[in-house]
């Protein structure tokens, strides 16, 4: 997460309000997951781990960003009854192209990302984005908006993972990171974190801090 | 009778133990979304398990006949050799965006009463991960035409009880006196995730 805050300072000079705006907003106010709640269906089933985590997030944001900008770009061609199918194909074919070039490098975490590269077409986040900012707004802006939102999506599924891999099993990035004295205590962990469930709780409860923290997302 | 068993267990599977919601998450999204209460989420899940039902084996043929490394030795030897599976994505979507829209036409020519109830959420399932889901998994896991069908019908079933039982969940818990920043959203997962620990229990059967 401070790795992106810090990006984000940097480029501060560069932009104005309006397009930093974009660039935060979806970090925390207007955070994908937590307040949108898009994309869920395929942020939780690879937070055990934060390798993999890290490729989904990178491979969402690749495929956010250059569908935003391809959209944006052709959004005057683009007929509005079969707009869906056009932003499909757009999607689908970046997804191929991340597909192909994971099973290329990185084969392992492909293997263990299986179906859900895939199901990067479906993610909600990418549709909702094209639907709701590039369909309607410059290529510029775009690729801010969907920077912005690809890192709210990501820092909270590396959020997730690191919950998740730390407490269920003590490593981190596939270290070990929990020292082996505590288990000799009487350390155990926490097999709940390693279950589909474990992810539920997890994000249930960034919710419930935010929420907490900025009492105007409370729901009556 | 062989095969029968098999294709029950597969069904069953599919319904409790692969569930879609529970164990891969998948339609996440619209089962957030729509599950306020139990007669829309019912009507989203009948689509859903519609959807399922034909997507799944229509994919498959399209897999087995056209995609696949060799299938498409029936127009001319010399395709052999032609494995097109890097399309099997662009494919599935086009097949569900597709069928969603001419199910969608179909329904509201032959029975108007049921499109609308059904009507408004067919567009919305074209981008549900787990009609999408349902395709992919079939490919990985190297299902036969039957199976893929009752596979599908199996998934979508599991959908469908799973958005009912939780709208009927969400009904009930307006009266609870939930911590404020957990209402609505976070309290949804919970229950969700408790759900999931419930459907746990069906692992270990085995048909």
């Amino acid at each position: 997460m401070s790795a992106v805050e810090t990006k984000v300072q940097e480029a501060k000079p560069l932009l104005s309000k309006k397009d930093r705006a974009l660039l935060v907003d979806p970090l925390s106010d207007n955070n994908p997951i937590t307040i949108q709640v898009l994309g869920i269906c395929s942020a939780l089933a690879v937070t055990t781990q934060l390798k993999p985590t890290m490729v989904m997030a990178i491979s969402v944001m690749a495929v956010v960003v250059l569908s935003n900008f391809v959209v944006s770009l052709i959004r005057n061609l683009i007929p509005s009854r079969i707009r869906i199918i056009v932003q499909l194909t757009i999607i689908s074919i970046l997804v191929i192209l991340v597909d192909q070039l994971l099973q290329a490098y990185v084969y392992d975490v492909s293997k263990q990302l299986s179906v859900f590269v895939g199901l990067i077409i479906t993610n909600c986040i990418v549709m909702g984005r094209l639907e709701a900012f590039a369909m309607a707004n410059k290529p510029g802006p775009s690729i801010l908006d969907a920077i912005g939102n690809s890192a709210g999506y990501a820092w909270i599924i590396l959020a997730v993972a690191f919950a998740r891999e730390l407490f269920g099993s003590g490593k981190l990035f596939g270290f070990q990171v929990i020292p082996d004295a505590f288990y000799e205590m009487g350390y155990v962990n926490n097999g709940l974190m390693l279950i589909p469930a474990g992810a539920l709780f997890v994000i249930a409860i960034i919710i419930w801090i935010q929420r907490s923290i900025n009492q105007k997302f409370e729901e009556a | 009778m062989f095969l029968a068993a098999d294709l029950i267990s597969i069904f069953v599977k599919s319904i409790f133990v692969d569930n879609m919601i529970f164990a891969y998450f998948l339609g996440m999204c619209s089962y957030l979304a729509v599950s306020k209460n139990v007669k829309t989420a019912i009507g989203l899940g009948a689509a859903v398990v519609f959807v399922l039902g034909i997507t799944v084996p229509i994919n498959w043929l399209l897999l087995n006949t056209v995609l696949k490394e060799g299938s498409l030795a029936w127009i001319s030897p010399s395709f052999a050799e032609v494995d097109l599976t890097f399309l099997a994505f662009i494919m599935f979507i086009a097949t569900i965006a597709s069928m969603t829209q001419l199910v969608e036409m179909v329904i509201e020519k032959v029975s108007p009463a049921l499109y609308g109830s059904l009507g408004i959420f067919l567009p919305l399932i074209a981008v549900n991960c787990s009609i999408l889901g349902g395709s992919l998994f079939m490919q990985e896991r190297d299902y036969t035409l039957s199976e893929a069908t009752v596979f599908g019908l199996g998934s979508g079933v599991g959908w469908l009880i799973a958005i009912v039982a939780i709208a009927a969940i969400r009904m009930k818990i307006r009266y609870s006196d939930v911590p404020k920043p957990l209402r609505g959203l976070g309290i949804t997962f919970i229950i969700t995730g408790l759900m999931g620990i419930a459907f746990m229990s069906f692992l270990g059967i085995n048909l």
